[in-house]
């Protein structure tokens, strides 16, 4: 079953094209990378996935809800970490207090933050952060997560952590978009990879097909990443 | 002008020449009283209202925005004074109706409200437009509606980071009530002024001054820790 299908999709910032006709499915369960340099349409296509930019053309289906986890994580500094977990179940959702704080308590523990509930976003680690931000989406129980480079605004010996919680949410069988620069985790967590070129799709497939395409781009991409 | 004049106070000095200082101090206090209930009025009517006006600064609609930014505009551009006396003035001499003397009181209250919400709104303005886009879009895709995200996720951040241009335009609220003294507000001002003409001396300015000065320790003093108590993030 696909849970998101985008058809056609395009959009334009004044006369560039950022997105030239990109369409993909993402499956119930799957877990799909997107890679390709700066400026290619990634980060866009993920913004109109997810309604932060409005497309110029195409057509987004869902089938269920999703969540975002941002680069800069953008917590609310005011709230506390519980209630950056919480108050939008509570308050968006309006499900019961009790329900939604055993559950909040439940991913903090599962992201190593067990101790931190009462902490606030500023007296935590940008990898601490991010881990909140993840629960703080995973709390809606979205039926899709996106990953918008959730490594790229963290120090190198941060991104380790949050790859795990990521690869951890792939064992059990979360559907993940995930826009990365990461390539060795894309390689290993994805069932699928999107390369994106020029506002293109210029590759998609499986890990071993896309990594070992022929095409030049992609070569010339990997290639930065390997010197 | 005349109108002004008479309006202004003239105490008894017939029958003895020098006031007793008790009495001075009790035409003191009266006029306390008035200036703090023109402070009091003016900050509760106009931090609301220039949050209203904000949004109409803000608006996507450019009649809108034009319509307040230009009411903004003249409330900076010319003197509170003479807006109190337009306010005062202006329902007599222009649309020609019967004004009663306490008619000043309420004067004096709609031209400081006004005046306040103006500069209010411009710092409120400030502060909502300096968010960053980001805490919008996490509240969008969590759900929460625009007056939600308002309410729960932007405002409480601006009042944080306003506060200190707040404080400034309270501390200056305390000073410019002394400006009710225009249209004959028997406030702290108008009271000292008269005491000291009377009483030809420089006593009731010096009340006057230690009233001023006390009453913006206080709003200094309760500022800060408001302040303080918003400090538990960053």
């Amino acid at each position: 079953m696909s849970l998101l299908k985008i058809s056609h999709l395009r959009k334009q910032f004044d006369d560039l094209e950022v997105l030239k006709d990109i369409s993909l499915e993402v499956e119930k369960g799957e877990v799909l990378s997107i890679i390709g340099p700066s400026g290619s349409g990634k980060s866009t296509l993920l913004r109109c996935a997810t309604g932060l930019e409005k497309p110029d053309g195409g057509e987004i289906i869902y089938q269920g809800t999703f969540g975002l986890v941002f680069q800069n994580f953008n917590l609310f500094p005011h709230y506390s970490v519980l209630k950056n977990i919480t108050d939008a179940p509570l308050k968006v959702q309006k499900r019961k207090k009790d329900e939604v704080l055993k559950e909040a308590r439940e991913l903090l523990k599962k992201m190593g933050l067990a101790d931190k509930e009462k902490a606030y976003p500023f007296q935590l680690s940008g990898g601490q952060q991010q881990r909140v931000s993840i629960a703080r989406a995973l709390a809606m129980n979205p039926d899709i997560l996106f990953f918008d480079e959730p490594t790229s605004a963290l120090d190198p010996e941060l991104t380790g952590e949050i790859l795990k919680v990521i690869k951890d949410l792939a064992a059990e069988h979360m559907t993940m978009v995930i826009v990365t620069h990461e390539m060795n985790f894309a390689k290993n967590v994805s069932d699928k990879v999107i390369f994106m070129d020029k506002g293109v799709i210029a590759e998609e497939g499986t890990p071993e097909e896309v990594f070992g395409s022929d095409n030049v781009r992609m070569k010339e991409f990997l290639g930065k990443f390997a010197e | 002008m005349r109108r002004v004049l008479e309006a202004a106070p003239s105490f008894s000095v017939r029958r003895s020449k020098i006031m007793e200082i008790s009495i001075m101090l009790d035409k003191l206090i009266d006029g306390m009283w008035v200036s703090l209930l023109i402070f009091g009025t003016t900050l509760i009517f106009s931090l609301p209202l220039g949050l209203l006006i904000s949004f109409g600064r803000m608006a996507k609609n450019p009649a809108v925005r034009t319509i307040f930014k230009l009411y903004i505009s003249i409330m900076r551009g010319t003197p509170l004074m003479l807006q109190l006396m337009v306010i005062y003035f202006g329902p007599h001499y222009i649309l020609g109706m019967q004004i009663s003397p306490t008619y000043k009181n309420t004067a004096a209250a709609i031209g400081f409200i006004l005046n306040y919400a103006a500069y209010f709104a411009e710092i409120y303005r400030g502060g909502i437009e300096s968010m960053p886009v980001g805490q919008y879009e996490a509240a969008k895709i969590l759900g929460y509606n625009k007056i939600q995200t308002f309410m729960r996720i932007i405002f409480p951040q601006v009042v944080k980071r306003i506060l200190p241009s707040v404080t400034n335009e309270t501390i200056t609220l305390v000073k410019d009530t002394s400006l009710a003294f225009t249209i004959g507000v028997m406030e702290m001002f108008t009271v000292s002024k008269a005491l000291v003409s009377s009483q030809a001396s420089m006593l009731p300015f010096l009340f006057a001054g230690i009233f001023y000065y006390l009453f913006n320790l206080i709003v200094a003093f309760l500022m800060e820790r408001l302040e303080k108590k918003l400090n538990y993030y960053r």
